[in-house]
């Protein structure tokens, strides 16, 4: 990380894995699985140079247990994986999400369910990401559609977990984290990176879970005298188990409100000729490269189209999906799955638009030709 | 003839049955020793067999659509589970046979994974199924790490040996920890038969599988398995490979049938360790202090072993 800037040619998950370095993660606990392996790999050597920690863990229950850990004695950790990886790390996505630790969980999408399709991208998980874990809780999970957003998503999934106290989703596909691509490094000092907010009164003062107006509560490292109480069971704001109902109500709105008044900095999407289209394609991870194709190719042929891309899957960006579905008059969503995000914008088009889908899931991309076929036919 | 010639304890490559049921056509890679000694096994376990078979390079290779190298009833599983689902079609088979909807039948049920697939994920699928006391056998083909996703370190990498997620530098010497010691854990369970073999022992090893099906209970058998592409060896050497791992003590063989351990080959004096290290790509980069290093731990645990051989012997 020099002080001018580099131009690259980078995998996806060694842009993730730049990315993480960059943002100040020093700890990685993973297990390995295609195709998400690079990550680990990479990391297991740049994270000894810098100091950091990488430890190879027997499984995907234990990575995020180990994650978890990292986080509370100080340090940002995260970990990567793939659908099956992904599953096992669910009960502790949800410990995270409880305890407010915040970790990054790189989740490199390939076709499922089960073993299913380790070499093939897919996007079958968007739905798990966001209710994978049990319970009724918040969560933001991005989605990255180039080697320069595997980059500077993995950087901004740090920030918004040290800021927000939570666990970030990142979604991969496949196709994203194989491949190679130019990236461009933006030098070290450009980059924006949040710190967790720590204590600054003294450790009997201290009250871990307390209820400040952002909903988020400083967070104290372990071992540097603020001694406190973590747990899985739902607690009052000292971190002990409650069942009193004037505590756990509160507890439970403060999850949700940390996020939901913050969803102006947590939303993140990018546009592409919306202003004038009557056709916008909304599309994440891979899907929406072939879609900006495709638009691209439905102009010059003198049809209407847009495209909405989505950074921040979860919480839904509904305000940019309810501009562009009032803006157009047909949105159409091609996704490689059989229509999760789909759902969500038909529930916020709320029938003020017709939605068209496009669902693939033989393991294969959706190309440009297919999306811009979709177009012409629902144009026509 | 086979039916008579198995009541026979006698070992000859002629008497051997020339009947397959993991079949050629398969994908593994040149000089395999993983896919030969999984021939074996399944030539030992017959006809009769259920196969409950974990994530790995054995399921990838011998089942790519539309063909399969399986002539038995074959099942993958996901990773961590390969113990589990043995436990549940034995359990099943038990079953019926009790109620008679199913004629009684000798019928083995044996679970496979690899090392990462049972000392790393699966350990407390497997600690499970031993500890209920399932009649079926669990072979771990141990290949020394992660080879199917690109050779990563596991809990079963031996110390010193370079892999993508122990990488060998100037600081680190590749993996840092001693081979998990799987045989050891499994005994500690009680169970009525363990053994280490390697398919470098052809008859050896078809010899302890035939007795891990002929016992009641669980049984499980390590079987070293020579992996060229990971280890970094030319696959001509890959039965040298695993010879050298077995004349050197680096892999002893030794089986523990009820309690009992018994050496199988006890050589009167081990080979240096580096007529097993040196050859092999993984173990490349190490000094001769670590290769002492290695050395006196294997020294150490070949005495160890012989002790528990000589302390469960004494009548």
């Amino acid at each position: 990380m020099g002080a001018e800037r580099r131009e690259l040619l980078m995998q996806g998950n060694e842009a993730v894995a730049e990315g993480a370095l960059a943002a100040g993660c020093r700890f990685f606990a993973g297990y390995p699985i295609t195709p998400s392996t690079e990550i680990a790999e990479y990391l297991s050597v740049k994270l000894p140079h810098l100091g950091g920690t990488f430890i190879q863990m027997e499984d995907e229950l234990a990575s995020m247990g180990a994650v978890i850990g990292a986080s509370l004695a100080g340090v940002k950790a995260m970990t990567a994986t793939s659908g099956p990886g992904f599953s096992l790390m669910q009960e502790n996505i949800g410990f995270a999400c409880e305890a407010e630790v915040p970790c990054v969980v790189v989740n490199v999408m390939r076709g499922g369910p089960s073993t299913g399709l380790p070499t093939f991208p897919a996007q079958g998980d968007v739905m798990q990401a966001r209710w994978g874990t049990h319970g009724d809780h918040p969560i933001i999970v991005l989605s990255a559609a180039s080697v320069p957003e595997c980059f500077s998503l993995t950087v901004r999934a740090f920030n918004l977990s040290e800021r927000y106290r939570t666990p970030i989703i990142l979604l991969l596909d496949e196709v994203v984290a194989h491949m190679r691509e130019k990236i461009t490094m933006p030098p070290a000092e450009e980059l924006e990176i949040f710190n967790r907010v720590t204590p600054t009164v003294p450790p009997e003062w201290y009250i871990p879970y307390a209820d400040t107006p952002s909903g988020v509560p400083p967070m104290a490292p372990f071992g540097e005298g603020y001694r406190y109480h973590v747990t899985g069971l739902t607690h009052d704001i000292r971190g002990f188990p409650t069942a009193r109902d004037d505590e756990i109500g509160p507890f439970i709105k403060r999850l949700f409100r940390k996020i939901s008044q913050n969803f102006p900095d947590i939303h993140m999407s990018q546009t592409f000729r919306t202003e004038d289209a009557e056709i916008t394609v909304i599309a994440y991870g891979c899907v929406a490269r072939s879609a900006k194709r495709a638009v691209v190719e439905a102009r010059d042929r003198g049809l209407k189209a847009g495209l909405l891309k989505l950074m921040t899957v979860w919480p839904f960006d509904r305000s940019a999906v309810e501009q562009a579905a009032r803006r157009s008059k047909v949105v159409l969503v091609p996704e490689m799955n059989m229509g999760q995000i789909s759902r969500e914008v038909k529930r916020v088009n709320n029938g003020v638009s017709t939605v068209e889908t496009l669902n693939k899931v033989d393991g294969t991309l959706i190309t440009p030709g297919e999306i811009l076929e979709k177009i012409t036919e629902v144009l026509s | 003839m086979d039916e008579y010639l198995d009541r026979l304890n006698i070992y000859a490559s002629r008497l051997v049955s020339q009947k397959e049921y993991f079949v050629p056509g398969h994908r593994a890679c040149q000089g395999c020793a993983e896919a030969l000694a999984l021939r074996l096994v399944a030539k030992t376990l017959g006809r009769n067999n259920i196969v409950a078979c974990a994530t790995g390079c054995m399921e990838i290779v011998s089942s790519p659509l539309p063909l399969t190298s399986w002539k038995v009833p074959w099942i993958h599983v996901a990773f961590e589970n390969a113990a589990a689902v043995a436990s549940g079609i034995e359990s099943g088979l038990k079953a019926l046979m009790r109620k008679g909807r199913l004629p009684r039948q000798k019928i083995n049920v044996m679970a496979m994974a690899g090392d990462g697939g049972t000392s790393d994920i699966g350990l407390q699928a497997l600690s499970g199924a031993l500890e209920r006391g399932h009649n079926m056998v669990y072979v771990c083909f141990d290949n020394e790490a992660y080879m199917n996703t690109g050779i990563q370190r596991s809990s079963s990498t031996p110390f010193g040996a370079s892999t993508t997620t122990s990488p060998a530098g100037k600081v680190v010497p590749g993996q840092v920890t001693w081979k998990k010691n799987m045989p050891e854990i499994t005994a500690a369970h009680n169970i009525p038969y363990v053994a280490t073999a390697c398919s470098s022992y052809p008859f050896d090893l078809m010899e302890k599988v035939k007795k891990a099906a002929d016992i009641e209970g669980p049984a499980y058998v390590h079987i070293l398995s020579i992996c060229p592409t990971g280890w970094r060896i030319p696959p001509q050497l890959a039965i040298h490979a695993g010879r050298m791992a077995i004349e050197t003590g680096m892999f002893p063989l030794y089986e523990v049938e009820r309690g009992k351990y018994r050496l199988n080959i006890d050589l009167p004096e081990l080979r240096p360790v580096e007529e097993y290290l040196r050859f092999q790509g993984r173990f490349r980069h190490l000094t001769p202090e670590l290769i002492e290093k290695i050395q006196q731990r294997v020294r150490e645990e070949y005495e160890k072993l012989k002790r528990k051989v000589e302390m469960t012997n004494e009548d």
